[in-house]
């Protein structure tokens, strides 16, 4: 075995969420030299998030998993970087470079680079947003980042909430904000969603989802939640900050119900509409794209987590949104893909039991976005002075004037003549809603090539123009 | 091997509150929150006004995704506040107009 530290490691793994940590630790228990990289101060990624002076995260969920996991890559000695952003992946004959900066500059440079001979991305996803009118004001946030706060910093973002979108991740941000003490003003759900909460049997084929499912709906009661389904978030009013919401019942078409409102007070508004994942990494080395039965564009793979690209892995929600538990088995998949295509031997067995819980993972995912769609007339509760785009102040009147009178047809000349998704998050945040209003405008459906218009950036984060510059400086000096 | 960080190897020590002065204000911070976490268990939900429209903006992402949470940290402008956690004797300016004095003012 080389010494730990050598220059050029086996496997590069980016993400050290539920899928990048099992795919490390697969990949050094096969005796591969593996480093990991996480923006992040410490590994767990979404789903473990935790503070540090805890040893993980609160509640039972996984726990053991993210305990032996963790305790893994002790025993094998894996080189662990956290609070490293990687912004730059390139690719020279046999081996990547990996290209790190720190995820914010109140500490020093870090490590600059990483070289290894393959690369398994396990990036995960972000929050998927709908814009809603009013959802710029202050006090409303991504449901995951009301979650974020309170799993990493034991915060409350507010003490009245509404959450609202769609899917069963609103569940744990209600009851979680609910335990640590906030009034839970409503949880509006878009969907009817049979199937799942109310009869937890049809998630047979998944028991522990089931149980989860179960799980929620007591804690739902315990904490006496109002949880409306077929109900949407239309408006937040305030002036400087959230003040009140109003709230519709939407009808069979997913568009608000005239008339029926009610506004509610609140100071906190937590939406979620599923999420997004993050392509930025997979799509710099050439990964090709589909759109998933969500309506997400994600990464193709095939059955051992390979990306088409030799050398490169994905796994987790990059692949496909499907939650912890599928991302910890993706990244077991893609940690024992990678090692046997580097000539370790691996348990075929053990991989064909992991194809076949990927397979029931991914069913069980199809059948929850199918219960969970995003509303298809949701564009109905846009106002002209919506902002669309949060971070260059575009408009919803700013993307239609672009479509209507100036021609824009498509997200990419939407994108030049608005300008939606250029400014300093690169369309993450507003990108599958930019391209779904471009195709509603244009009153077609959202194909893939709308949303990688959105979803392509030659950098995976800003970064200072002499950190570019420094690029061609250690190219020369690894020629010399 | 011990997990490196952008700061070392050293883990964040703490265990200990810290005070933060927010445009010359005091806030207290639990270890572990982050300065983004910290401003809203003090009250503060905006520390940011939109180039164009002058709009508040404060946490929004919560996972150093959307930009909305800049501020400037120790004199570094452009700060992700839900990433950077807080220490002691941190200083957090907004530069927004009006702030630092009415702080100064108190
Ligand atoms: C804000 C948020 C909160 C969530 N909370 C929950 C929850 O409480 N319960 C639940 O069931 N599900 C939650 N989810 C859903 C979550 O997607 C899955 O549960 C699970 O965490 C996915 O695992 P993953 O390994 O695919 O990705 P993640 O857990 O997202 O891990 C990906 C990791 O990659 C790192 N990363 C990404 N890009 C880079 C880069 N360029 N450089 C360095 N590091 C990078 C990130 O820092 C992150 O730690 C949440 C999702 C979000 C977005
Ligand atoms: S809240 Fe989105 S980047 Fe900090």
């Amino acid at each position: 075995m080389r010494a730990a530290g050598d220059p050029v490691a086996d496997v590069a793994v980016v993400g050290a969420g539920p899928a990048g940590l099992a795919a490390a630790a697969e990949a050094a228990a096969a005796g591969l030299t593996v480093v990991l990289v996480d923006a992040g101060e410490r590994p767990g990624g979404q789903y473990w998030r935790h503070g540090p002076h805890d040893d993980g995260p609160p509640g039972g969920h996984g726990r053991r998993t993210f305990a032996a996991l963790r305790a893994g890559l002790t025993r094998t000695r894996t080189r662990t970087l956290f609070g490293h952003q990687v912004w730059l992946v390139q690719r020279d004959a046999d081996r990547f470079t990996l290209h790190l900066r720190p995820a914010h500059d109140t500490v020093g440079p870090g490590t600059r680079a990483l070289t290894a001979r393959s690369l398994i991305l396990c990036p995960g996803a972000s929050d998927r947003q709908l814009p809603v009118p009013g959802w710029d004001l202050p006090g409303v946030m991504a449901a995951g980042g009301v979650q974020a706060l309170l799993k990493g910093s034991g915060t409350l973002a507010g003490r009245r909430a509404v959450v609202a979108g769609t899917g069963p991740f609103l569940l744990p941000v209600a009851t979680g904000l609910a335990a640590a003490g906030a009034e839970i003003v409503m949880v509006c759900e878009a969907n009817p969603l049979r199937g799942w909460l109310r009869d937890p049997g049809g998630a047979l084929r998944e028991p522990a989802k089931a149980v989860e499912g179960a799980g929620y709906a007591a804690l739902l009661a315990r904490h006496a939640i109002p949880y409306r389904t077929r109900t949407a978030v239309t408006e937040i009013r305030g002036e400087d900050r959230v003040r009140s919401v109003r709230i519709a019942p939407l009808g069979r078409d997913g568009r608000p119900r005239g008339g029926v409102r009610i506004e509610v007070d609140a100071d906190l508004v937590a939406l979620g509409w599923g999420f997004t994942p993050s392509l930025e990494l997979p799509l710099m080395v050439g990964a090709r794209t589909r759109v998933d039965t969500d309506g997400s564009l994600v990464a193709v793979v095939d059955d051992r987590q390979r990306a088409g690209v030799p050398g490169v892995y994905l796994a987790g929600e990059a692949t496909g949104v499907g939650g912890a538990a599928l991302a910890v088995r993706e990244g077991r998949l893609s940690g024992l893909a990678a090692a046997a295509d580097l000539g370790r031997a691996v348990d075929e067995g053990r991989v064909r039991r992991l194809q076949r819980a990927v397979r029931r993972g991914r069913r069980f995912a199809t059948a929850l976005h199918t219960a969970c769609p995003v509303p298809p007339g949701w564009t109905d509760w846009l106002e002209a002075s919506t902002i669309v785009c949060r971070c260059e102040e575009v408009t919803y009147h700013d993307l239609c004037h672009a479509a209507r009178d100036l021609g824009a047809r498509d997200p990419r000349t939407l994108k030049m003549l608005a300008r939606p998704g250029m400014g300093m998050c690169q369309g993450r945040v507003c990108g599958f809603a930019t391209a779904q209003v471009a195709a509603a405008l244009t009153g077609r459906s959202p194909q893939a090539g709308d949303l990688l218009a959105l979803a392509r950036r030659p950098l995976a984060a800003p970064v200072a123009l002499s950190e570019i510059a420094a690029l061609d400086e250690t190219a020369a000096n690894e020629e010399n | 091997m011990p997990p490196e960080t952008p700061s070392g190897t050293r883990r964040p020590d703490g265990g200990h509150p810290c005070r933060l002065s927010f445009d010359g204000r005091t806030i207290h911070a639990r270890p572990g929150q982050t300065v983004g976490a910290a401003l809203v268990a003090a009250g503060v939900v905006a520390w940011r006004a939109t180039r164009a429209a002058g709009r508040p903006r404060g946490l929004f992402c919560g996972i150093g995704v959307c930009y909305d949470c800049l501020i400037t940290v120790d004199g570094r402008p452009d700060q992700r506040a839900c990433l950077v956690p807080a220490a002691d004797g941190m200083r957090l300016e907004t530069g927004l107009p009006g702030r630092a004095a009415d702080a100064r003012g108190r």
